[in-house]
């Protein structure tokens, strides 16, 4: 309050376009709410179709988190603690599907795992086994799509945390395995959650990848996003209805990542 | 603690692809006159070769094509997107159209089509007939139920009493021709003129009964269109002898 007296009130320069910005953000999702049929919301919700890409959805992106917390977290380890040649070249790699069209990068698992792909063309004579219009395919695409959000976060909390206390620890006689276990990865605990709830959401809104590489049937590959694309074609109201509990999940997240960024100064 | 806050763009990021996927015609502005069709997936071979056609006959006329799904493109002209024609791949979907007050002249039928059964070149489960899909080792892709190319691939599979399930729904019928070219499914089921546009990429096994289940291609010019007079000579090219013998070579049937 102070502030504002000495600096001025705002110009209508950056107050304008502030506005129009807002505005822009807000009226579609306030028309979408307006145009959901809340009186076939309940009725919606309990068929069987959107139960069944519900629990996909809920099925793959749990899963997807797991992954990531796994293979992940010791990328994110590698990328902020280990000097080694090359270490900037492989985080450019791996971020590289954060900014990829999610198509391409459906393409490019088709590419590697399809079952003419290089590894899952390899699998199929191996084992017989092919990975695309399963419920795994799903989940490697969002893996694929989530992961660097997750790694990206974690290496930035594990950067920020500071190298110091892992010296402390080492200078004390612990291994590094117990210094990343005890010491790195406490002080590092709120970037991982943050990191998984970024890749939990990146996650339930996967589409592109996953209905190019994985394909789009009710039960076992068909997710939220995908049944939305396909009502958008037969019911808009359905389309809008299911966009809506999306809309719903997605406020629920921003809302449990308000305390960690979004009030701090 | 600035590093902290990137997660916050990263965040903002993630829900940006959801959005990026709409798709949507390509207005485009300038030019001398611009024609914009909006088209059904499957006349993209034929509609690019008569808007060639159009744009030969018409000095500074640059023809705009736009292809989607019908439902995806009727949906779009309802809700005003800028183009002066529609062709969809069934009457359904052009009752959108109709009941959402946009059609100005037609809707006129001027094609038809019939699904068949397509398989990579080398057919690798070895299939003859379009009732050996019946069988668990085989992997086949249809177009998803709300899609004109999936209520006839529906209706067949019913009719034929199949119960082995496809691996995929696919959104249109282009999705699932590169799903068989690809060779990533032992089948699909296409109409007739994916299967000759696909050429040496697919063989084609015919469907019996299909002809019971054929779609039928209506035209009509739009409320919204600029230029009325430019898209109904559009129309009339697409309905005339000439059109119908590009439409021919595709593989379409001719109205009934």
């Amino acid at each position: 309050m102070s502030r504002r007296s000495t600096l001025g009130a705002p110009p209508a320069l950056l107050l304008v376009p502030a506005l129009v910005a807002a505005t822009f953000l807000v009226v579609p999702l306030a028309t979408l709410v307006i145009a959901t049929p809340w009186s076939r919301f309940f009725e919606l919700l309990g068929t069987e179709a959107v139960r069944d890409a519900l629990g996909i959805t809920a099925l793959t992106s749990v899963a997807t988190v797991i992954a990531c917390l796994l293979l992940g977290t010791p990328l994110a380890w590698l990328l902020a603690r280990v000097e080694f040649r090359g270490r900037s070249l492989l985080r450019a790699a791996v971020t590289v599907p954060l900014v990829l069209p999610p198509v391409v990068a459906g393409v490019a698992l088709v590419t590697a795992l399809g079952r003419n792909g290089l590894i899952g063309g390899l699998l199929r004579d191996l084992t017989g086994v092919t990975i695309p219009y399963t419920t795994v395919a799903v989940v490697l695409a969002h893996t694929f799509a989530s992961m660097p959000f997750y790694v990206l976060a974690v290496e930035g909390a594990l950067r920020a945390s500071g190298e110091e206390y892992d010296v402390v620890a080492a200078s004390l006689g612990a291994t590094r395995w117990t210094t990343f276990r005890r010491i790195t990865l406490p002080l590092a605990l709120p970037g991982v959650l943050a990191g998984a709830i970024l890749a939990w959401a990146r996650s339930l809104g996967e589409f592109g990848a996953t209905i190019t590489f994985a394909g789009n049937y009710p039960g076992t590959t068909q997710t939220m996003p995908s049944l939305i694309y396909g009502a958008l074609q037969s019911d808009p109201e359905v389309a809008r209805t299911l966009s809506m509990i999306l809309l719903i999940v997605s406020v629920a997240i921003l809302a449990s990542l308000r305390n960690r960024w979004l009030v701090r100064p | 603690m600035n590093i902290r806050r990137l997660p916050v763009l990263v965040a903002l990021a993630a829900i940006l692809p959801l959005s990026a996927c709409g798709g949507g015609a390509g207005a485009g502005a300038g030019g001398e006159s611009t024609l914009t069709v909006l088209a059904a997936a499957s006349l993209t071979e034929t509609f690019t070769a008569l808007a060639a056609e159009f744009e030969a006959d018409h000095e500074g006329v640059t023809v705009e094509l736009a292809f989607d799904s019908s439902a995806t493109l009727a949906q779009q002209a309802v809700d005003g997107a800028p183009g002066e024609v529609l062709a969809t791949a069934d009457e359904t979907t052009m009752q959108i159209a109709v009941d959402g007050d946009v059609v100005a002249d037609g809707p006129e039928v001027f094609a038809t089509n019939v699904a068949v059964l397509v398989t990579p070149p080398d057919n690798p489960a070895g299939l003859t007939s379009f009732a050996d899909l019946d069988d668990d080792a085989v992997t086949y892709v249809v177009c998803v139920d709300s899609a004109p190319c999936g209520k006839i691939a529906a209706g067949l599979i019913d009719a034929a009493g199949i119960t082995h399930e496809p691996a995929s729904l696919e959104v249109d019928v282009k999705a699932v021709l590169a799903k068989v070219t690809g060779n990533e499914a032992d089948a699909g089921i296409v109409y007739a003129t994916d299967a000759v546009s696909a050429g040496d990429a697919v063989t084609a096994i015919d469907i019996d009964g299909a002809a019971d289940q054929q779609t039928v291609y209506p035209i009509a010019t739009l409320e919204q269109s600029s230029d009325a007079g430019l898209a109904r000579e559009f129309m009339a090219l697409v309905l005339s002898d000439a059109g119908r013998r590009v439409l021919e070579d595709a593989g379409f049937g001719s109205p009934p």
